[in-house]
């Protein structure tokens, strides 16, 4: 076996040819730094548990930006701070994949901080490496979230200080509160003792990935003397002695064994399935109508229906429109919005035409339904000549003043009170449109309204309102 | 198959399954909450994935890491949350990462309010993000286009690996109208997609990717995707030509805008004013060309916004000098102008 020992392990590249310039056999670590180590375990662990070809491996940015050069496995280069993110999108699409996030301080516990937190607090099942230097390497040796009180760096040129940026952040341990995170452990990479013990909390966080247990992540204290401006060996002295005393070694979070596996089940459907699913190939009533057969005062409406909120008047114009449509005619409908909305009344605009519509606004109605007084005072002058306008004189103590339209007062909501709720009156106005316009015919309003209303207990009652508010037009 | 009265934004959602597309990340805003509504319930029923990001950030990042292993990745938002996503439209711009947004404008800047507005044309069209990147723009201006357009907009995603933007407004997002879906998409993802990182032996050498430390490189890879830009523009112009052989004033806008256009140049036409209708459907790549033509054949063209004027800069670089007088009229902050005002526009334009 002795020739072994002398190979990369295969999850790691021969040659890093991602690595621009002519040197492709070293890495761009600086001497002494803790990163490489760390590598070489989770490049072995890929190979001992034969994932590597399943591996999708997510560099961040900071130093580890370039973790893509070494790992022989898919790689995905990412935003600052955004590997958990990119990792759920990985994984959600790519369940058999092992997705692993490799991240430093910066990345994962500042800019980073709520991705990190969602995911893990998710349970996606990722496995995150998160390298813990106290210190922004690539950037120039900046403070980190995990910068040590009284470190000074670049930007705490004096010393990090409560005061000024608080106390370093204990990632491993604020994770571990989480009840849906599985393993969290911190271990370093400054001796052989706990190189070995980083090795095997690798293999466990990835293991825990491949058995379907759900978020793990292993924090590394690692060495960064040209960040910490000291020799290699002072370094590993220096974790020894400050990281470890406020970073404490150790496993945080361990419920691999109470965990569940979970692995999502796979469904393929057939093009009809899908259909079915998406509600496409529901039957609808068609019957074919010429706008010719309705009288020309009533042709191509443009409809506007207002009224307090909870009148049903979004109702009201869905039930129309759907039926126009199942005459063949193009339709619109849309909900008072914008500017519309204010003033005290809710509407909706309904466009039925044979021709192809143009603006769904409707500004200049050809018939007007005011269920309340605000309706009528705003929107009767905009009725065009020769148009229609139903009121319901229930809520409304005034007949309209237009003598160039139609006048069709209703008491619609005693009628709907009588039929057992306030509720029934947009359908009862419906009936009194129907019967009045001849627009519509009674089958498809009913195929109309079995589609529009949600709750379908209530399709009977609604139907009985229509039916009123035919009889109701009839006796004008 | 028979016609569905569906909201324009649920009508992006059946569109992007119909399509293929195997995932939804998204957060939640008004006015495109439907769509993550819509998807939310459907994705899941067909096996699918939705997933309620912790902020538009992550969604578009999550977007970035599924698109990159080849699936159909969906999200949507409105301007404030197109602002949040630059961060990862770079990022996939950069990489070639296919991925669909939907941006439902709203009225801003800032919080603005949710009334339909087209305020997010430059951040959208001229690449909100760092870099120098462009996304292809579909503009929608019914339900049956928010399905074919995020249909279509999966297919040049695909095929440029590009992000592309489903861009229209509040309006008709919330509009119900009938569509008519056509037949699901059969894709079979792992034999088209070489680049993709699937987590498996075929791809495991592939890298998604946007950093290039060497000049020279970052350079050619710029090149690289300025070539496929221009690629894109000369491949993938549309448009809708509406009355405008005869015309004299040539009418343009899009989404909302452009169908109370379309009703005013109706109303022109029975008072006897020659306007006609260019509607682009593409704004990246813009119809240049034809605007270039309505500049030698129209006496005016006149553009409509509910913005303070951001296509109007692209139908006058695209008019340049030519003979016709270009004129703007605009609403903001949620207005949407009435065929009416638009009439009175036309007609002062008209009568010179």
């Amino acid at each position: 076996m002795a020739k072994d020992i002398l190979r990369k392990p295969t999850g790691f590249m021969d040659i890093y040819n991602f690595k621009p310039g002519d040197d492709k056999g070293n890495t761009h670590y600086c001497p002494g730094c803790g990163h490489g180590i760390l590598h070489k375990l989770i490049a072995e662990a890929l190979e001992d548990f034969g994932v590597a070809d399943r591996t999708i491996m997510i560099s961040p940015v900071g130093c580890s930006v370039f973790v893509y050069y070494y790992f022989a496995t898919g790689n995905v280069q990412v935003a600052h701070g955004r590997a958990p993110a990119v990792a759920t999108g990985i994984k959600r699409t790519n369940p058999d994949s092992i997705v692993i996030s490799y991240q430093g301080d910066g990345d994962l516990a500042a800019i980073g901080g709520n991705n990190i937190l969602q995911a893990a607090n998710r349970g996606e099942n990722i496995t995150v490496f998160f390298v813990n230097n106290a210190i922004y390497g690539m950037t120039g040796g900046q403070m980190a979230p995990t910068t040590l009180i009284g470190q000074k760096t670049m930007t705490s040129p004096y010393g990090r200080s409560v005061q000024n940026e608080g106390y370093p952040i204990k990632m491993a341990e604020l994770l571990s509160t989480l009840e849906t995170t599985t393993y969290i452990e911190r271990t370093s990479v400054h001796n052989p003792k706990n190189i070995a013990k980083t090795r095997k909390a690798v293999r466990k966080a990835i293991k825990c990935q491949i058995d379907g247990k759900g978020f793990s992540l292993v924090e590394t204290l690692a060495m960064c003397p040209s960040g910490w401006k000291m020799t290699p060996v002072n370094s590993t002295k220096w974790i020894e002695e400050k990281m470890m005393a406020y970073f404490p070694l150790g496993v945080t979070k361990d419920v691999i064994e109470e965990r569940e596996a979970y692995f999502p089940k796979k469904l393929e459907l057939s093009n009809l399935e899908i259909k079915e699913k998406l509600g496409l190939t529901k039957e609808r009533l068609f019957v074919k109508r010429d706008m010719s057969d309705v009288h020309d005062k009533y042709r191509n409406p443009h409809i506007k229906i207002a009224g307090f909120g909870g009148q049903g008047v979004l109702l009201l114009g869905r039930v129309l429109a759907e039926a126009g449509m199942r005459h063949g005619w193009n339709v619109s409908w849309i909900p008072s919005y914008g500017p519309e909305m204010r003033g005290g009344t809710a509407n909706c605009q309904v466009h039925i035409d044979e021709r192809p519509i143009g603006a769904p606004v409707v500004d200049r109605p050809s018939i007007l339904v005011a269920l309340n007084k605000p309706s009528l005072d705003k929107f009767e002058p905009t009725v065009k000549p020769g148009g229609i306008i139903f009121y319901n004189t229930s809520m409304i103590d005034r007949k309209p003043a237009r003598d160039d339209v139609e006048i069709v007062g209703i008491p619609f909501s005693d009628i709907a009170d009588e039929l057992g709720s306030l509720r029934f009156a947009n359908m009862v106005v419906v009936g009194a449109i129907i019967e009045k316009t001849n627009l519509l015919g009674y089958d498809v309003t009913i195929d109309a309204l079995n589609e529009a209303i949600k709750n379908k207990k209530f399709v009977p009652a609604n139907i009985k309102a229509i039916d009123r508010g035919i009889a109701e037009m009839k006796k004008l | 198959m028979a016609k569905e009265l569906i909201k324009g934004n649920e009508a992006i959602v059946k569109g992007a399954l119909l399509a293929g597309s195997r995932c939804y990340f998204g957060y939640p805003i008004t006015p495109a909450s439907e769509i993550a509504h819509g998807a939310a319930t459907f994705y899941p029923l067909l096996g699918r994935t939705f997933l309620q990001a912790e902020s538009e950030i992550a969604a578009i990042q999550m977007c970035y890491g599924a698109g990159g292993t080849g699936a159909r990745a969906l999200t949507a938002s409105s301007g404030p949350g197109i602002s949040l996503k630059c961060e990862g439209i770079s990022y996939a711009a950069g990489s070639q990462v296919p991925i669909v947004i939907a941006d439902i404008m709203r009225g801003g800047p800032g919080l603005g309010n949710i009334a339909p507005a087209q305020s997010d044309y430059n951040q959208v069209v001229k690449g909100g993000g760092h870099g120098n990147y462009k996304l292809i723009v579909l503009a929608p201006n019914c339900a049956q286009e928010m399905c074919d357009l995020t249909m279509l907009a999966f297919d040049l995603a695909d095929k440029y690996r590009t992000p592309v933007f489903v861009l229209t407004d509040g309006f008709i997002g919330q509009m119900m109208e009938p569509v008519e879906f056509p037949e699901p998409v059969e894709l079979d993802h792992r034999k088209k997609k070489d680049w993709a990182v699937m987590g498996d032996a075929e791809t495991k050498g592939n890298l998604i990717n946007s950093i290039y430390l060497n000049e020279e490189e970052l350079e050619e890879h710029n090149q690289m995707l300025q070539d496929k830009y221009a690629e894109i523009e000369k491949a993938e112009v549309r448009f809708e030509d509406y009355l405008l052989d005869d015309a004299e004033i040539a009418v343009t806008g899009f989404g909302i805008v452009s169908r109370v256009l379309k009703s005013a140049v109706d109303v022109c036409r029975e008072k006897g004013i020659k306007a006609g209708l260019l509607r682009p459907i593409t704004l990246f790549p813009f119809p240049n060309d034809r605007f270039a033509e309505l500049g030698d054949s129209m006496k005016h063209i006149l553009v409509a916004e509910l913005n303070n004027g951001q296509m109007l800069v692209d139908v006058k670089m695209a008019v340049g000098c030519r003979k016709a007088r270009v004129h703007f009229y605009n609403r903001m902050g949620g207005v949407v102008p009435s065929v009416d005002e638009m009439v009175e526009k036309i007609t002062e334009i008209a009568k010179g």
